[in-house]
């Protein structure tokens, strides 16, 4: 039995991965995504050109980062024609990044708040 | 006997797709990832991994400056440049921005160029994208001689907070060094592809695999990730 699946799995590496693990794509898709990258930083660039502040420019800035990150990820990186084992291998656990970034953010306020009580003299 | 080899769900045409896909993939004494080469998968992991020492980059960033008493550097004012007699906030860094995707672009080019079996045409966008790297980093080099002459240094700088120089210095510097690392691979990739080594499935010098035109993927799966790195950093160190 064992003997079967060192066949089977010996056969599936020589044969089957050069062809299936292809990823080629017309070139019509990367030129839109390419354009739209552009217009996306252009966009990124006019939130500081034209100083917008306050919750609108964070809201912006994640807004148009997630865009192009997503962009780039799913198109020219290829993880859109991936099948789901990969795609979630590498995007799921940088989940747990963004509870380390609660986590910090409460510390940092921590922080702040005692630097400012026993930093300034009370 | 019965057969408990998966040999009827070999290929991933005939194997579920989806999350029942997702689950039958992982469950079983079988590799996880049907479709992948080895070295994709690997790079995957490699790209995941650094991922996460970008990511603890970024936070020990934002744990610096939402914790700090001083003001933080106004980063639209710090990296301006003043052209003639106007003033453009963030001007070379939004260059540098369009040169990186640029270089993206040129990259996937390469790629898919590759897998055309057109020799020449990749190794020319191997080669745009390397210079295009190039171009980046010695736009760092520019930007970081700028701050130093302004008197930005690790431990302290005019502008306020002191945290901003060891934060701009780490931050830039690693993503600089991960570009330049990436250039020198597409160098040799450039000249690979020129020789015609994944024509000819030549051996490489130091793994003694042969080489394909699948590893103009895997570059670029690094090349889009460095991209990808600067995507984050423009939005948190430049703009916000």
């Amino acid at each position: 039995m064992a003997g079967s699946n060192n066949n089977h799995s010996d056969q599936y590496s020589a044969t089957e991965i050069s062809v299936e693990g292809h990823q080629e794509h017309p070139l019509k898709i990367y030129f839109i995504v390419w354009g739209w990258l552009f217009v996306l930083s252009a966009c990124s660039y006019m939130i500081d050109f034209m100083a917008i502040q306050g919750y609108l420019r964070w809201t912006l800035i994640l807004f148009f980062m997630v865009v192009k990150a997503g962009l780039i990820v799913a198109v020219f990186m290829h993880i859109m024609w991936e099948r789901l084992s990969l795609s979630y291998a590498v995007l799921l656990p940088p989940i747990a990044v963004l509870v380390f970034v609660a986590i910090m953010a409460v510390e940092a306020n921590y922080t702040v708040l005692t630097r400012f009580i026993f930093l300034d003299g009370g | 006997m019965t057969d408990t080899s998966p040999a009827k769900i070999t290929t991933s045409e005939n194997r579920p797709k989806g999350l029942t896909g997702l689950v039958e993939d992982w469950s079983s004494d079988q590799r996880a990832f049907k479709n992948v080469s080895w070295r994709k998968a690997m790079m995957w992991i490699f790209l995941l991994s650094d991922t996460f020492i970008f990511s603890i980059f970024l936070l020990s960033y934002m744990t610096s400056r939402m914790s700090t008493k001083v003001g933080w550097p106004n980063a639209s004012e710090v990296f301006s440049l003043h052209i003639g007699h106007t003033n453009f906030p963030l001007l070379l860094i939004a260059i540098m921005t369009f040169v990186l995707i640029s270089s993206s672009g040129t990259m996937v080019m390469a790629v898919n160029y590759g897998y055309r079996k057109d020799r020449k045409l990749t190794a020319i966008m191997l080669l745009v994208t390397a210079l295009l790297g190039a171009t980046f980093v010695g736009m760092q080099a520019f930007e970081w001689t700028k701050l130093i002459s302004e008197g930005v240094r690790p431990w302290g700088n005019p502008m306020g907070a002191p945290q901003f120089g060891g934060i701009f210095f780490m931050i830039t510097g690693f993503h600089g060094t991960h570009v330049s690392i990436g250039v020198i691979f597409l160098l040799v990739m450039t000249v690979k592809v020129w020789r015609g080594d994944y024509d000819k499935q030549t051996k490489g010098y130091f793994t003694s695999r042969k080489g394909e035109y699948e590893c103009v993927e895997i570059m670029g799966l690094y090349w889009h990730f460095v991209d990808l790195v600067w995507v984050f950093i423009f939005a948190f160190f430049y703009l916000w």
